[in-house]
């Protein structure tokens, strides 16, 4: 059996593997964190529960309605988009203009509530999802098996970075986004409908953290305790990386994954604080983050 | 956020009215134990005088910290292992909890304030995660069982601490000492200073201050006296468990003093007394209680951003304008 410093290959590839998939999770998760605080200067804490909801969402559609996994791939981030916009509508907008940190609060709240709430009716052992029928067997790659369902999530977790990347670099929405970013005031007096703007990014970030959920619910178990577990080790990417820009989030959230199932094969006792290590050194080499601006 | 004791400082009526008021809050805590179970009102003073040490931070150099259940659970483990391991003395081993705690704080303090606001929130929050995943994978702390049994044994190998009462007024002693001291780091010439980075950290820096130390000094102080609040919470309960270092015991300390009013004395004393009731009125009922506590944090937020105490502060400040 072929080995490297000691560690046989395949044990190797199958962390590197697992890595790349927490890490697909890593930087969806903090790509939707830097679109709202980009726009709303707003720290969405609720953005693991937005992540469970959209998991949930699939569980319940296929237990009481039926509806499958390809259409909850599109109806579950819409619901929970949906909730974000009366959240973002009714009690996000009156803390505008006031301490970021108020945001921050509000949204660990409802995180609460969410988790709590789900917790209460769910109880907090795991729910099973099983994988598409298309999805599901394993692909032999020559130098190791790969399920076909992790396989999937590595490619279409990079698709949908790089499609929020486009929409937000390329297309005429992404520009006024941007620019609403760097002065609201002046995109508001251009006749750009700026309130709106605000309410349908927290609408995507939320739909993005749903989408991530989905894709999560046939790997990791649907549970309560899903996101807040997540969302942690997701602030500490997002440090690492700063949040001045979507590819930044993007990248770091990958190596990031990637060092962490490494760590799993050379270190397993300091997998689970690798990452907060990392970001304890990046903070003192480069306090701003890898790819951040100093504000 | 409100500024509560300044204003108190200004007005020579409202101070004697606050004298007067300490006095009966002092007679009630005294007489309470007769009336109240002593448990309880333990439970209460411990979360009080956590929330105080957190408020400190918050409230007097705008730092919002969430992660100071690393410290409150951090120091109640390194009490715990060493009344029940080592056989020390309690209040020695509340000390080395306090200690404990300091180190820690100057860890994550070093390492936080290289950030600021929301930033500064995250980080302590992620540097905490990593201290309660050390919590459950280090021999010492015995993972999800924690550390039970611990003897509350003889303070000073003088006061048996065995009896409820004996324990009370012990723990209410170290309160009130956690409660003054903090009140005379706010009062000081340091508190001062403090407060000047809070308003206009710029401005500081150019009056030639090195914020930076005084905001880890600030942030040492902050996590020493929650370990001594955690310390104490683990001799009256005699356990020390993952519960006290996880996020969610930092989330609820933010909430006591988010509800009782930010940067006010008395506010997180109270935020602490009206949390620990309401968990405790709760638990006999199938109402969730993380539930509850987002739905408080909710409202506060919305409706109250200058709590209990705060607003009744603003009120009286407001009224004698109205008359002149």
């Amino acid at each position: 059996m072929n080995t490297i410093f000691g560690v046989p290959t395949p044990a190797l590839y199958g962390q590197i593997l697992i890595g790349l998939i927490n890490g697909s999770f890593y930087a969806m998760l903090s790509l939707g964190l830097a679109v709202i605080f980009g726009l709303l200067r707003v720290i969405n804490f609720a953005h693991g529960a937005q992540y469970m909801l959209g998991a949930f969402a699939a569980y319940l559609l296929l237990t009481y309605v039926g509806i499958g996994y390809w259409p909850a791939l599109i109806v579950a981030p819409l619901i929970v988009g949906a909730v974000a916009i009366v959240i973002e509508r009714f009690m996000l907008r009156r803390l505008y203009g006031i301490d970021p940190l108020y945001g921050l609060l509000l949204t660990f709240g409802l995180a609460l509530i969410l988790e709590g709430a789900f917790r209460h009716w769910f109880g907090a052992a795991g729910k099973p999802y099983a994988p598409p029928a298309e999805l599901t067997g394993a692909l032999n790659l020559g130098f190791m098996f790969m399920p076909i369902y992790r396989g999937w999530v590595v490619v279409a977790s990079l698709f949908i970075c790089v499609g929020t990347w486009l929409l937000i670099e390329k297309t005429r929405l992404g520009a006024y986004l941007r620019a609403a970013t760097e002065n609201a005031t002046l995109v508001q007096a251009f006749g750009v409908n700026v309130p709106l703007l605000l309410t349908l990014t927290y609408g995507l970030g939320a739909a993005l953290a749903a989408l991530a959920g989905v894709l999560a619910a046939p790997i990791y178990q649907v549970s309560p305790l899903m996101g807040s577990n997540l969302i942690i080790i997701v602030f500490a990417v997002v440090v690492v990386g700063g949040m001045g820009s979507i590819l930044g989030a993007i990248v770091t959230g990958y190596v990031l994954g990637v060092l962490e199932g490494l760590t799993k094969v050379f270190y397993p006792e300091a997998s689970s604080i690798v990452i907060f290590v990392i970001m304890a050194i990046v903070l003192l080499v480069r306090p701003a983050g890898l790819f951040g601006r100093e504000e | 956020m409100a500024v509560g004791t300044q204003y108190l400082a200004e007005q020579p009526k409202l101070r004697t009215t606050s004298l007067v008021v300490g006095a009966i809050a002092l007679a009630a805590l005294l007489a309470a134990p007769f009336f109240l179970y002593p448990v309880f009102l333990m439970s209460i003073l411990c979360f009080a005088l956590f929330a105080c040490a957190f408020n400190l931070l918050i409230g007097y150099v705008g730092l919002l910290s969430f992660g100071h259940a690393a410290f409150f659970g951090g120091a109640a483990y390194f009490t715990a292992h060493a009344v029940k391991v080592w056989g020390w003395e309690p209040l020695s081993g509340i000390l080395l909890g306090v200690a404990g705690a300091a180190g820690m704080g100057l860890i994550i303090g070093f390492l936080a304030i290289r950030r600021q606001g929301i930033y500064f929130a995250m980080i302590t929050l992620a540097l905490s995660q990593m201290f309660a995943f050390i919590c459950l994978q280090v021999p010492f702390t015995h993972g999800e069982d924690g550390i039970q049994g611990v003897p509350r044994g003889n303070l000073l190998g003088l006061i048996d601490l065995n009896q409820p009462l004996a324990m009370y007024y012990v723990t209410l002693g170290i309160f009130l000492f956690g409660v003054f001291a903090i009140w005379r780091i706010v009062n000081s010439p340091f508190g001062n200073i403090l407060k000047a980075i809070r308003e206009n950290e710029r401005r500081a820096i150019s009056l030639g201050y090195r914020v930076d130390r005084y905001k880890l000094g600030a942030f040492v102080m902050s996590a020493a006296l929650a370990g001594l609040a955690g310390g104490t919470k683990a001799i009256v309960f005699q356990f020390a468990t993952l519960t006290d270092v996880q996020w969610q015991m930092s989330g609820e300390v933010i909430l006591m003093t988010l509800l009782g009013g930010i940067g006010t004395m008395v506010g997180p004393i109270v935020g602490a007394g009206l949390v620990i009731a309401l968990q405790n009125y709760f638990a006999a009922y199938d109402f969730p209680v993380t539930v509850l506590i987002g739905i408080i944090f909710v409202i506060c937020v919305l409706l109250f951003r200058r709590g209990i105490v705060g607003e009744i502060l603003e009120l009286l400040k407001r009224k004698p304008k109205g008359t002149v």
